[in-house]
């Protein structure tokens, strides 16, 4: 797995609430069988017409949005369970996701793939929202180890939270399958033992 | 000390629990199909590992598949790709396979209960968030990513936090017309597409003890929608009835040992929950969701909430919703033309839902302007409408009747609504796009989809009901 340690990087804002993960990566692209090249269809109904001509008005259309994090309203990835939505965000270039709320399975999905979901305040969220209203190229930094968020411009900064497990996985590059299978002798006891 | 039933299932399939890890969690059966597995059995692959306990693991084809001339070659080459992967990773791997042509095969959530693979007490995964409908048999049942899916294969666990527990109660009666898919839809709408998060709830109280297990698993297959994980039900005698003598089911002193368990599954009278929320039955009416997520529920004799009710930051987001589905705030959707009428998914599919809709439409007609696609969850369900003759009912009404499959639920074959249409669906999510570019759904009851059906338009079920 990808490692993640520290990122400084403008912002894409998405001030949208309950993006589902049909709108992330909607399910007729779901066939392919490899983890890559998702990106080109993220948020695929929103970013392109029936013509396949892209949307001027959607953010990720709009030369003045760059960077390696994506922020967006509350309850980001409810729906369905597909990866594939954590692999587009990826695969189309970003490796943090900012919200006041992320839906579960979302998140998990997120964090097993190196992609990093930070939840803030409703208040902090705002805060990036007018930041980057003001000024496109606004500059965040996130720094994983000491958990803290940085709005470069204003200098205000949050505290995240994360499990210091899969903090552990994602500073060093570890994933779960490498955790469980070094207690083989466990499960096999476990089954044994019913 | 007393235990909610969702603590004394996990705490059984504990395997090590310690302080700032996980848990790492025992599964004891993995569903999985074409479209979540493709690359987790490639990761075994770079790993060189098998699948660590093939016979916990079913197989079958659903999401992808046509809903017309199953026995053909799928038309559409993405499909057809993905679904001969999954034959020949199963296969590869050592897995039972229920594919296309085989009496099991169906929708994954549909056929693990009818072949008697879900049961109490149990824990069970699959790559898809609807994994919750098994909870109905009181089993810790629940969704998981790709990432996960390849841990199950390689490991037969997962590392999980132990979930918050809600118990949600629904006491009463029942009112006409009103039926368990308007339960959760009332509920959904009442705590929002996100209020369960983090959560496992258990659904409990006299209303939802009355109802059938195919009701039952109405009931936990949406729980996802408020964002909770798993759902679960006590298991009672209804559970036992309904379990015996299906063909995976326990028998002889096998059955008598499970039941014995499966008797001590519930949570005790004083076990603590963290959060408690209670329900009144005959407070709920048909449902209807107007807009693109969900919570986006009300009942169908309302009008649609007034964008300038909704909390300021939301009203963005809601009037967007609203924009999307051709719908004015504080207006009725009674009357409404409907273009399609969708009766099938993982959420109403099964044999009790298609009787339901036979028994409304009986000597009826669809409306000219209606579209009408009723799609079985299984081949079991199909075979058994087929044997009660409900098949010539739906033919008479102009319903379509197809194979079974995910459909236009979510639109991944060629069952997608047009844009722009409108379809009054019996599935889970109204998301945008979900059953097609720009199509626009609309989630109900099969009754109240069989209503929309017979007049054309957005109909209050009961009205119906009292002509017979």
């Amino acid at each position: 797995m990808k490692k993640f340690e520290k990122l400084t990087s403008a912002v894409v804002p998405l001030n949208i609430e309950n993006i589902d993960t049909d709108q992330i990566i909607p399910a007729r692209f779901l066939k392919a069988t490899t983890r890559e090249g998702f990106g080109e269809n993220l948020f695929r109904d929103w970013r392109y017409n029936g013509d396949n001509s892209p949307k001027a008005d959607f953010v990720l259309n709009d030369p003045a949005y760059s960077g390696k994090i994506l922020v967006a309203g509350k309850n980001f990835g409810c729906g369905s369970s597909r990866e594939h939505a954590a692999w587009a965000i990826q695969d189309a270039g970003f490796d943090v996701v900012i919200s006041s709320f992320f839906a579960d399975i979302f998140k998990g999905n997120a964090l097993n793939n190196g992609l990093l979901p930070i939840q803030v305040t409703e208040d902090f969220l705002a805060a990036i929202f007018k930041a980057v209203g003001q000024d496109h190229k606004a500059i965040l930094t996130v720094d994983l180890e000491n958990q803290k968020v940085t709005l470069t411009s204003t200098n205000e900064s949050a505290d995240f939270e994360i499990n210091p497990y899969k903090k552990s996985c994602l500073i060093n590059g570890y994933d779960d399958i490498d955790f469980i299978l070094n207690q083989k002798n466990l499960i096999e006891a476990f089954e044994q033992a019913r | 000390m007393s235990k909610t039933l969702v603590e004394k299932i996990w705490d059984a399939h504990v395997v090590k629990s310690e302080p700032g890890f996980p848990d790492i969690l025992y599964i004891d059966t993995h569903l999985i199909h074409e479209v979540t597995s493709p690359q987790a059995f490639d990761g075994l692959r770079k790993r060189g590992l098998p699948v660590l306990r093939p016979k916990q693991t079913v197989a079958t084809a659903d999401h992808n598949v046509p809903t017309l001339n199953q026995l053909q070659p799928i038309k559409e080459e993405l499909s057809r790709y993905q679904v001969d992967m999954l034959t020949k990773n199963c296969a590869e791997f050592g897995i039972e396979l229920y594919g296309l042509g085989h009496p099991f095969q169906g929708i994954v959530h549909v056929i693990g209960p009818e072949l008697g693979i879900t049961l109490p007490g149990k824990t069970m995964v699959c790559g898809d968030s609807h994994t919750s409908t098994h909870g109905a048999f009181g089993a810790i049942a629940f969704g998981i990513g790709t990432s996960q899916v390849e841990q199950v294969f390689a490991t037969q666990c997962l590392l999980q936090q132990k979930p918050k527990t809600m118990k949600i109660e629904v006491n009463g009666t029942l009112g006409k017309g009103v039926t368990a898919k308007d339960i959760i839809l009332y509920i959904i709408s009442k705590i929002s597409a996100a209020g369960g998060t983090g959560y496992f709830i258990e659904y409990a109280g006299t209303a939802i003890e009355a109802l059938s297990m195919e009701a039952r698993m109405t009931i936990c297959n949406m729980s996802i929608e408020m964002g909770a994980r798993g759902g679960l039900i006590a298991p009672d005698q209804i559970t036992f009835d309904y379990i015996k003598g299906r063909e995976f089911a326990p028998a002889g002193a096998e059955w008598d040992k499970a039941l014995a368990y499966w008797k001590t599954l519930y949570s005790d009278a004083d076990a603590k929950f963290d959060s408690v929320l209670n329900f009144q039955a005959e407070d709920i009416a048909p449902m209807i969701t107007y807009g693109t997520n969900p919570g986006m529920g009300m009942g169908i004799q309302e009008n649609i909430p007034a964008t300038k009710t909704q909390p300021e930051k939301e009203q963005l987001s809601y009037q967007k919703a609203l924009d999307y589905m051709g719908f004015q705030d504080d207006s009725s959707l009674i009357g409404k033309p409907v273009d399609y009428v969708f009766i099938g998914s993982c959420t109403n599919s099964r044999i009790e839902d298609l009787r339901e809709v036979a028994d409304f439409v009986k000597d009826k007609q669809k409306a000219e302007n209606v579209t009408v696609w009723i799609v079985p969850g299984s081949k079991q369900v199909e075979q058994q409408a087929k044997n009660e003759g409900l098949d010539k009912v739906f033919e008479k009404a102009g319903f379509q009747l197809r194979e079974p499959g995910c459909s236009a639920c979510l639109g991944m074959n060629e069952d997608k609504i047009p844009a722009g249409k409108y379809c009054v669906s019996t599935s889970n999510r109204n998301f945008e796009g979900r059953q097609g570019p720009d199509a626009r759904t609309l989630l109900v009851s099969p009754l109240t989809a069989a209503a929309a059906a017979v007049t054309g338009k957005i109909t209050d079920v009961r009205e119906l009901m009292a002509e017979v």
